[in-house]
């Protein structure tokens, strides 16, 4: 139970209900949006404020075994970026890859009440609910890694569609998952089993199956879109990172035809070459990429802008960190999950001054700057590989700042500028409504939140309240009041109180029966008893199932 | 079958860190013991054989007879007064209750450090250094063609590592098992591990890194002095052999015990091996895999990593976590005197830490929790019995690789578990202190981070 | 008479499953009470299984009985013993910034004992 609350006198953008800066109050009582509050509710003063919901990030990676190592690994990282405890809040250590507590504490800070791990092997689900428990504050919940699942390539080679479609159902349950996600399909036996080769066209065959990449891609738009997962496959495609590589994203989402899908981190797949030349710099596709999109409303993207500093590069798509490992200099992680992914991690920094990574901050830039539908072209840096999350205001800042923009255009690789048309878009300035739709209520619908990313009655009572400042970096880095299911976890810009946070996930329904073609090929091949793998009860605490379609047109709630 | 007896099939057995889940458990209710360990190891039966119910006292406060409320007054009295608490070992308890053992350190600005620094701590840091290609052990039992153990003896301390993971476990690409393999085995001695390798290299004594450099030389095409057989014990030739093996093979595996980790070279001993794995990967796929010891030091490494940072050594007193090995690692501590309470957990520095270690122990009040009478227990103010993880006490444990299984308890016991005993303790903390102990005068501002 | 030899502390079988039946029965306390040495060495020090030997090394000394091993299981010169409060009893304090006491490959001195204080559990 929480005590109501009036949010009063605050310039209001909640974009999904079609307010724009008006001053209206928003009311909160036992943790969720009303219509009104009695008058003796307690009253936050926004005046001189902006109101929005809280962010929602649709692709991050914060939890689980490969951002456990990736923290392992940079103690440098740690050291000079600590986070103290205070009497009611936990320590703990930032940098790119924060401890949990961090995590969720710095989230908040920005304003932030939600985000999603976005890739988790099955096999670790168990850890990575573990982690999401120790990180406060926000609500949140992960995709699992189902694009090189070993049993599934198996159904699907040998044609049993259905049967694939009720394993995948089978192991979002089981995983207690929000989302199936797919991670350079095709790639990981290549990797592990043909001496750390890849993939690289989308109708190749799959070392091992009669399968290409493209017929992977294909199944799972159908089956997650047949399961009426809330949100659509989670697509990272194949090529990741390579010079030329738009050919292939155009190719996926093609692949589509129609059917929902999501693209994620698109900008580090929008890279052309120069002409007559392979495997030298790259050039921006973004204007092709864009394009496609924008005209494609079954295709939705988030963006993953690149932002210089240092970052981590932490991915199921392991060729990809082995290729960065020339480029990073020390460290590399490679973990191998038995039939279901592969993993490289690489601490990396973006240098301005270098081409390649000047081009990658322009065309995230672009992508922005070009997108028609704010809607569906949401916000992120794919943190930490393109940036940590700590930088978003600074991004913010670069995409409803021109002046500001172009300032930090001279500081960077002039020869990469002219590879992209960011000079072109240089008077495209985001309004505030536009930036609450890309990072608040464009993420929350396209994860099939309905109580997320928007303050009408019945929503979820998670606000922010920003200090109006013509410096929007500094407006979004510190917000004066940070609201979690009504709770005033931030109050002038201070932690007031320790709060949990949810967990999101589905549980779509499947037929029993496929635990019988299942299990068998666990007693041969996994080294985890099948009794032994779902995800009980017990790692959920605090948690919200998500309804599939069926199950919300049934109006029964998930069990 | 008897009411009184149940069995308890895919229960988990966390004596080491292969963590097998394959346990069917034969329970004798009344008498509140394991019968019968189906599928358990020689070290696995007598895990479940020797965790009956013992008569023991709830706790001991000053040696005598106490309730477990009674311990956790005192023992929330010896935390909160301390100035330089520290809290250590947790490898044989679950995450659950390691997750609680953080956050008593962090409240009270205490030292949390785990066992791994006495076990797989070197390897810790020589990951830090550079990183690591690993895998689950399922990979390796599916694909690894070439297996390479390395100062370690598995068949006494991790018996079924051979059968169930890494030699005659078949796979996908390895059907038939052992058949489909190449074992290679590296120590300073023969030991009952030996007989199962095809090629055995008998090193001598504080030369494995020699050993492991001439390796990683050979494996980029450099050349090597013949000499190098006076230093190791083996030729070049054996050297060449194998490096060519690495280099032909498909899935190439290397598993490394504590013949490197305790010995001298330490992290370069083991980072000299991680990195001959990565280099091996310019040429084949190639992992590598520290072969953990107590059942859940693994998940004490998971556990502190995400809650700090930083995997063990971690020192709160600042207001934040701090890592340095030799200076917030336990034996250092204790050895020169440092501490001034002691809250162990689940294990037992009192038999196995240097004596000048020990002799620290006894000179402050030290806290600990086991199920059994140890010699930490005996030189303890407030000790107290505890339940068995795995056996009596739900949770979760990770098994060397780092793969989570959740705990099927066997019988209820009528001690608590740790994680109820850490939580009172933390709660009566939180209350004598009034919420987290914030360094004074620090607020944000005045904090030097050095 | 003593000798300079290498110790390996380590693990066995037999150590792990009295551990579990506990630190202070008689067979654990055996176990961590007998050191392995190569059947020559035993020999050359007059040395028969059984035998106490005091093993010292800087920090402090352990007297232990000893078995003999054949020389291509432990080659001369090395010893073998279980980890146990007299294999502490050996150990420096001393990391080296790692954390880790070394304690495997320990210089030691051994002396054979014609008489001598018994190890204990006896």
């Amino acid at each position: 139970m929480t005590s109501a609350l009036r949010i009063v006198n605050g310039r209001v953008y909640d974009p999904a209900n079609g307010v724009d800066g008006a001053v209206r109050d928003v009311c909160i009582q036992d943790g969720k949006v009303v219509a009104d509050v009695p008058p003796d509710a307690r009253r936050i003063d926004a005046r001189g404020m902006v109101v929005m919901p809280g962010g929602v990030d649709i692709h991050c990676h914060i939890a689980g075994p490969k951002v456990n190592l990736a923290r392992k690994v940079q103690p440098e990282d740690h050291r000079h970026d600590v986070h103290l405890r205070t009497r009611q809040t936990r320590s703990g250590t930032g940098g790119t890859v924060p401890s949990t507590f961090a995590t969720g504490y710095r989230y908040a800070a920005l304003g932030y009440t939600a985000a999603m791990e976005a890739a988790v092997t099955p096999l670790g689900a168990r850890h990575t609910l573990e982690e999401l428990h120790d990180t406060p504050v926000i609500d949140k919940g992960f995709f699992v890694l189902v694009g090189n699942n070993v049993l599934l390539y198996r159904l699907l080679q040998e044609g049993r569609r259905e049967e694939f479609r009720q394993a995948l159902a089978w192991w979002m349950t089981a995983t207690r998952a929000y989302a199936p996600k797919l991670v350079n399909p095709g790639g990981d036996e290549f990797w592990k089993g043909g001496r750390n080769a890849n993939v690289t066209e989308l109708d190749q065959q799959i070392a091992g199956f009669g399968l290409t990449p493209r017929g992977v891609i294909d199944a799972f738009i159908d089956a997650a879109n047949e399961l009426g997962l809330p949100h659509p496959v989670h697509i990272h495609c194949n090529n990741l990172g390579h010079t030329g590589n738009y050919h292939t994203t155009l190719d996926t989402m093609r692949t589509a035809e129609g059917r929902r899908a999501h693209i994620t981190h698109i900008q580090f797949h929008s890279y052309g070459s120069v002409a007559g030349k392979s495997g030298d710099n790259p050039t921006s596709k973004a204007h092709e990429i864009s394009e496609y999109v924008n005209t494609h409303p079954n295709i939705s993207a988030d963006v993953g802008a690149v932002m210089f500093g240092r970052s981590t590069s932490m991915t199921a798509d392991a060729p990809l960190a082995y290729m960065l490992r020339r480029f990073g200099g020390g460290k590399w992680v490679n973990a191998d999950t038995e039939h279901e992914s592969g993993c490289g991690i690489v601490p990396f920094t973006y240098q301005d001054r270098v081409y390649t990574n000047a081009l990658q901050w322009a065309i995230g830039l672009e992508l922005f700057l070009l997108s028609e539908d704010p809607w569906r072209m949401v916000f992120s840096t794919d943190h930490p590989n393109g940036g940590s999350f700590m930088s978003y205001p600074r991004l913010i800042r670069l995409l409803m700042d021109s002046e500001f923009r172009k300032e930090e255009m001279a500081k960077v690789n002039q020869q990469a500028l002219e590879h992209s048309s960011l000079r072109d878009c240089a008077s495209r300035e985001y309004s505030l409504s536009e930036i609450a739709i890309i990072t608040r209520a464009g993420p929350a619908r396209l994860l099939g939140l309905a109580n997320k990313g928007h303050l009408g009655v019945g929503a979820d009572g998670d606000v922010t309240i920003y200090e109006e400042d013509a410096d929007k970096e500094k407006m979004f880095s510190t917000p004066r009041y940070v609201i979690k299911d009504g709770v005033p976890v931030i109050e002038d810009h201070e932690f007031r109180t320790d709060h949990e946070g949810r967990l999101l996930h589905v549980a779509p329904d499947y037929d029993p029966a496929i635990e019988q073609v299942i299990q068998p090929f666990f007693e041969d091949f996994y080294t985890i008893q099948f009794a032994n793998y779902p995800v009980s009860e017990q790692y959920l605490h605090h948690h919200q199932p998500i309804p599939t379609a069926s199950q919300a047109a049934a109006g029964a709630t998930v069990p | 079958m008897s009411e009184n007896l149940r069995v308890v099939p895919d229960a988990t057995c966390t004596f080491c860190g292969c963590v097998c889940d394959d346990m069917v458990l034969s329970v004798d209710l009344e008498h509140k013991r394991i019968t019968k360990a189906e599928n358990a190891c020689v070290l696995g039966k007598a895990w479940f054989k020797e965790h009956g119910i013992e008569e023991r006292p709830f706790a001991l406060v000053d040696g005598r007879e106490a309730t477990t409320a009674e311990g956790v007054e005192a023992a929330a009295q010896i935390l909160a007064n301390a100035r330089f608490p520290i809290i250590y070992g947790l490898s044989d308890t679950t995450c659950e209750a390691q997750r609680v053992a953080v956050s008593i350190a962090d409240m009270i600005g205490g030292n949390l450090d785990t066992t791994t620094s006495v076990c797989h701590g070197p390897t810790g840091i020589a990951f830090q250094g550079g990183g690591e290609s690993t895998a689950s052990l399922g990979e390796i039992k599916n694909r690894a063609d070439l297996v390479i153990f390395w100062g370690g003896n598995p068949a006494e301390a991790h018996p079924r590592l051979f059968t169930r993971y890494a030699v005659t476990a078949k796979g996908i690409f390895t059907p038939n098992g052992k058949k489909d393999r190449t074992i290679v085995l590296v120590d300073v001695r023969r030991t009952p591990s030996t007989p199962v390798a095809d090629i055995f290299l008998q090193v001598k004594p504080r030369s494995d890194f020699e050993v492991l450099w001439a390796l990683r030389a050979l494996v980029k095409g450099r050349r090597v002095d013949p000499s190098v057989e006076q230093r190791t014990g083996i030729s070049l030739a054996v050297l060449e052999d194998l490096v060519a093996r690495m280099k032909s093979c498909r899935y190439g595996a290397l598993l490394f015990g504590m013949g490197l980790t305790m010995n001298r070279g330490r992290h370069f001993n083991a980072g000299a091996l991680l990195a001959l794995a990565t280099d091996l990967n310019e040429f084949t796929h190639f992992v590598a895999k520290p072969v953990r010891g107590h059942g859940n030091v693994t998940g004490a490494d998971n556990v502190v990593s995400w809650q700090t940072g930083f995997p063990f050594g971690v020192n709160f007193s600042r207001g934040y976590p701090r890592f340095n090995p030799g200076e917030f690692t336990t034996v250092d501590l204790l050895a020169r005197g440092d501490a001034d309470a002691a809250m162990i957990i689940a294990s037992d520095p009192a038999s196995n830490f240097p004596q000048a270690a020990i002799e620290h122990m006894k000179r402050i009040p030290v806290i600990s929790l086991d199920p059994k009478l140890t010699h930490t227990g005996q030189l303890s103010k407030v000790a107290f019995t505890t339940a068995t993880y795995g056996i009596n006490v739900p949770g979760t444990v990770y098994r060397m690789d780092d793969v989570p299984i959740t705990l099927r308890p066997a019988f209820e016991s009528p001690y608590p578990s740790d994680q109820e005993i850490l939580t009172a303790i933390r709660d009566r903390v939180r209350e004598l202190l009034g919420g987290n102990r914030v360094p004074a005068g620090d607020r944000l501002a005045g904090v030097a981070v050095s | 008479m003593a000798v300079t030899m290498t110790l390996i502390g380590g693990r066995s079988s037999k150590q792990g499953t009295s551990l579990c039946a506990g630190k202070f029965g008689a067979e654990y306390t055996q176990i961590s009470s007998t050191v392995e040495m190569n059947v020559e060495d035993m020999a050359r020090l007059g040395l028969s299984n059984d035998s106490k030997v005091r093993l010292r090394t800087p920090t402090g000394e352990a007297v232990v009985r000893c078995k003999g091993r054949e020389t291509k299981d432990l080659p001369p010169g090395l010893l073998f013993m279980a980890y146990g409060p007299l294999s502490s009893q050996l150990m420096a304090g001393d990391t080296a910034a790692s954390g880790m006491p070394i304690s495997k490959n320990l210089e030691v001195e051994v002396e054979p004992l014609v008489e001598g204080p018994a190890p204990g559990g006896e």
